[in-house]
């Protein structure tokens, strides 16, 4: 089953809306409602608040404000990841960002509760806030890490002397906006009070996290927490954490002994839930004549909010993408009173990329060498960096392939060249590298007495196809056809894991899964040659075939039933388990990643200076594809965040108040199906032995890495104008358009 | 009913207001309803009648998750009230097909992967339906060529335009034009 092209396993489920997600689930029976009133300050601290009106509007069972808010554990640096810590909320009057929460309303119908929250009455003190990044921007310290472990500064060589003897130079800054993840299904929980315990639905990526969370902030024993969440409407990084709406909700779930829940708005997620902070790239490149790079040095600036600093790691990527003997890279952040910075889509390489391939783009207009060419000039023997060898990189045959079927050849080599009617059309391209991650996963098979597998972890399916493969991986490992398996996730009382994030989930569970069937597998042959019932005793079980549920060891064979009911008749479990990183030899001796080329056409209004996607390709290297189907879907909707990420996507910072004046999905403007023509996406067979046992790496985040700049590049092949202030908007190209004759 | 800025006791004219009764047609089944006539319909079919294959993705009439077939058109289920809906034909995902009998829509989404999180599907689905009877109404598009024609041929570039009130942020927006084309395709067959 690994390899081939499966439907989803829960896809009839989800096409008939039958697939429930965490606000829509009824076991615990009527609910309360709660709303979430946030502040309408940037910066300041609540000098009175009037409840009254609010709670005696029909309906009202609670209105919770930090006055009355339980005593909460504080967020505890300790935790080593900042989705496992406390998130209290309604602590204080003091209010940090604009749309903190300020009030929770709870009533018996959503609409008395929306009602009754607009009736909460707050003044504030506001104070002077820092929201300009502009205007701050030199006052940016160092951080003692960037997010995911990674370095904040490093250097090889000498950059100053290599930049400044390099035959050709590229000196340049790069912007981009605070982006946010977005996810369709509202961030929402539903908590039913037990007796002691809380049954917690939440829409979360990392069901550990999410318990750890919750009892951390409402200091109880996470034992007395249960955590359900079957389906989730997608996260892209903003459900790695629970944010007020778990919170709260189990706060008021506990007071009042009864279900209660919570779902931000459209417009809170734009507040609540973090987002990719604003970014200042300089990326300065020196080559020589024929194009190979002596001197790399990307030097990022970031907003962070001050409480709780986080450090996209955009210069990471740049560590491990090209050869150059001199090196420099550096991460810097300028405190702002704004929403916390956070995991969002390919965290790092998403906004980097941008920068460093664009910059890469320059540098061979400069030199006049193809841009796929001077890529495949600078490809490193080894890691330029570390200087340990790649596990398995074939980033030059991703470059190739991609230029081949793209028709790469037909690029016009003067900008601004070709002319179709109204429309300039220019072609783009861009590498795409991305670090692969492994965490903790622990995966029970459990083989029942009627031969049917079932596979059970804390693991979510967030749209990444979890229940579909670990289907394969399993129905493969024990020989039996994908109907006899069911998968069982998103529970915190299966075994644990570290979800959905980082790209790592698939890897993470499959291995874990697989490595579990060989166990059951190894006690069912254990019994089985030993049992002098069976066909197959005394035969060597190293040469066991296990297919169509049986087991088969040279002529002998006898079907799984069998064994299991004459020596199992409760069946067979075992767990299996994949380690973090860390504790993996291969992560340290090897530079593990995933690779890619794109390819986009675009064509720009030669009048109104629209830009208009054409086409786009990408051709990766994953290691090895477990469902090319669900795999390509994966890369394509990477794809498209980078056309977002290159013409679209802002949320715009009032200065004043410090609010995102853009904050609902008419204006923070997101790829819809007009702005979408044919992308697709080839996957180079592979397979990474240093990975892990399968040869399989993540994909969730690898079509978004370098897919913005393939289109910024094609935007300047098509006009001559190069827009260095992300995301590329007509008016930035216009100014710069060349005059047409008509 | 009081002025809600009157102040008094504080009370909101929605205290005295009373519950409407409402009969909904949904998915050929009649369903009567007291709500709050504040509530939308697509709070109706969530909260009151269990139906959450209709989502919630914006309440703004912004993201097309919540779009259902009433009376044959489709509309943002969050952007009316239930009250207005007595005597409509409501058809939800729901209604639309089940586990044992898909949709020849649904079963395309499934083999064409038109979907990834599952949650703007019913949206989609819903939409794609409701499209493909205005385009079969000869209802021109901002995409159409020659709008004076009484047939339009589906381009994807129809679908697209058609299809933009619907946001996928999985972005499987190039899968569910395959699918909503293969739909097409074998029904003029």
């Amino acid at each position: 089953m690994i390899g081939q092209p499966l439907d989803r396993i829960d896809g009839p489920l989800k096409v008939t809306g039958q697939a429930i997600y965490a606000y829509e689930h009824w076991e615990p029976g009527q609910p309360l409602y709660g709303v979430i009133v946030g502040a309408t300050v940037g910066k300041g601290r609540i000098t009175r608040i009037d409840t009254d009106s609010a709670e005696h509007a029909p309906g009202v069972r609670m209105v919770m404000t930090h006055r009355n808010a339980p005593e909460q554990g504080a967020r505890d640096e300790s935790v080593p990841m900042e989705y496992w810590r406390a998130q209290p909320v309604l602590t204080s009057p003091d209010i940090h960002y604009h749309g903190e929460p300020v009030a929770l309303v709870v009533a018996e119908t959503l609409e008395q509760a929306r009602a009754a929250a607009a009736l909460v009455h707050v003044e504030y003190a506001a104070g002077r806030g820092r929201f300009d990044f502009a205007a701050y921007e030199d006052e940016a310290y160092a951080p003692k890490e960037a997010n995911g472990g990674f370095p904040t500064d490093t250097e090889v060589g000498d950059f100053d002397t290599g930049f400044s003897t390099a035959d050709v130079r590229i000196d340049q800054r790069y912007t981009t906006p605070y982006e946010l993840s977005m996810p369709m299904e509202l961030h929402a929980c539903l908590v039913q009070p037990r007796g002691e315990d809380l049954i917690v639905y939440v829409s979360c990526q990392i069901v550990d996290a999410a318990l750890a969370s919750i009892a951390s902030t409402l200091r109880i024993d996470p034992a007395r927490i249960y955590i359900i969440t079957p389906f989730v409407g997608g996260g892209f990084g903003s459900k790695l954490g629970i944010h007020a709406e778990t919170i709260l909700a189990a706060i008021a779930a506990r007071a009042l002994r009864e279900p209660v829940k919570v779902a931000l708005t459209r417009q809170q997620i734009f507040q609540l839930v973090g987002m990719r902070p604003t970014s200042s790239q300089r990326v300065r490149l020196g080559a020589g004549r024929d194009g190979r790079l002596v001197a790399v040095a990307h030097d990022v600036t970031m907003a962070t909010n001050p409480d709780i600093e986080f450090a996209e790691q955009t210069a990471a990527t740049t560590r491990s993408l090209y050869a150059a003997p001199h090196r420099l890279t550096t991460h810097r952040l300028t405190p702002l009173d704004l929403p916390r910075g956070a995991d969002v889509r390919a965290p790092g390489e998403a906004p980097g990329l941008l920068a460093v391939e664009s910059a890469m783009d320059e540098l061979a207009d400069a030199l006049g060498i193809d841009p796929v060419e001077l890529r495949i000039r600078n490809e490193p023997a080894v890691d330029p960096e570390s200087g340990v060898p790649f596990s398995d990189r074939h980033l030059v045959e991703c470059l190739r392939e991609g230029a081949r079927r793209f028709g790469w050849e037909h690029r016009p080599t003067t900008p601004a060249s070709m002319r179709e009617g109204r429309w300039l059309v220019g072609y783009g391209m861009a590498a795409a590298i991305r670090k692969h991650f492994q965490g903790q996963a622990t995966v029970r098979v459990r083989l029942e007495a009627d031969g049917t597998a079932v596979v059970q972890t804390d693991m979510t399916d967030i749209g990444t196809g979890t229940y579909t493969i670990l289907t394969q991986v399993a129905a493969d490992g024990l020989g039996l056809p994908p109907e006899r398996v069911r998968i069982e996730l998103g529970r915190s009382e299966l075994p644990t894991s570290w979800g959905s994030g980082g790209s790592w989930g698939a890897a993470n569970s499959s291995t874990a899964t697989h490595r579990a069937c060989v166990a059951v597998r190894e006690k069912l042959l254990v019994t089985a040659c030993g049992d002098t019932g069976s066909p197959l005793h005394g035969l060597d079980p190293a040469e066991a075939v296990f297919a169509e549920g049986s087991v088969r060891i040279g002529g002998a064979d006898e079907a799984l039933s069998e064994i299991l009911a004459r020596n199992h008749p409760d069946g067979v479990q075992a767990e299996g388990e994949t380690r973090f990183m860390g504790d993996d030899p291969n992560y340290a001796a090897y530079s593990i990643h995933t690779y890619g080329a794109h390819f986009a056409e675009v064509g720009v209004d030669a009048d109104t200076a629209e830009i208009r996607l054409r086409r786009m390709l990408g051709v990766f290297s994953v290691g090895r594809v477990l469902n090319p189907k669900t795999t390509r879907s994966q890369l394509i909707g990477g794809m498209i965040w980078g056309v977002g990420a290159a013409l679209q996507e802002e949320a715009v910072v009032d200065l004043r108040s410090g609010a995102f004046v853009n904050r609902d999905l008419a204006q923070y403007l997101m790829p819809v199906h007009a702005d979408i023509p044919d992308v697709d996406a080839v996957v180079l067979d592979g397979y990474d032995d240093k990975a892990n046992v399968l040869g399989m790496k993540g994909v969730g985040e690898l079509g978004i890495c370098g897919a913005g700049p393939a289109i910024a590049n094609a935007v300047f092949n098509a006009t001559g104008v190069r827009v260095r202030d992300f995301p590329i908007t007509l008016e930035k190209v216009l100014p710069g358009l060349p005059l047409m004759d008509t | 009913m009081n002025d809600p800025d009157a102040g008094g006791a504080g009370r909101s004219w929605a205290e005295t207001a009373p519950l409407s009764a409402v009969a909904l047609r949904v998915n050929d089944e009649v369903r009567r309803l007291e709500v709050d006539p504040r509530t939308s319909l697509l709070d109706a079919l969530r909260e009151h009648l269990h139906l959450s294959g209709t989502k919630k993705g914006c309440d703004h009439g912004q993201c097309g998750a919540c779009t259902v077939l009433i009376n044959g058109r489709r509309v943002n289920s969050c952007l009316t009230l239930a009250v207005m809906h007595e005597d409509d034909e409501i058809v939800t995902i729901e209604g639309l097909g089940d586990l044992d009998s898909l949709h020849a829509m649904q079963r395309s989404f499934v083999e064409r992967d038109g979907f990834q999180c599952g949650y703007c599907t019913p949206g989609q689905i819903c939409s794609a339906v409701g499209m493909l009877a205005e385009v079969g109404a000869g209802w021109p598009s901002h995409a159409t060529a020659d709008v004076a024609s009484p047939r339009i041929a589906l381009t994807d570039e129809e679908i697209r335009e058609r299809m933009s009130g619907n946001i996928c942020r999985c972005a499987a927006y190039p899968n569910i034009v395959a699918a909503i084309r293969a739909v097409a395709k074998a029904g003029t067959q």
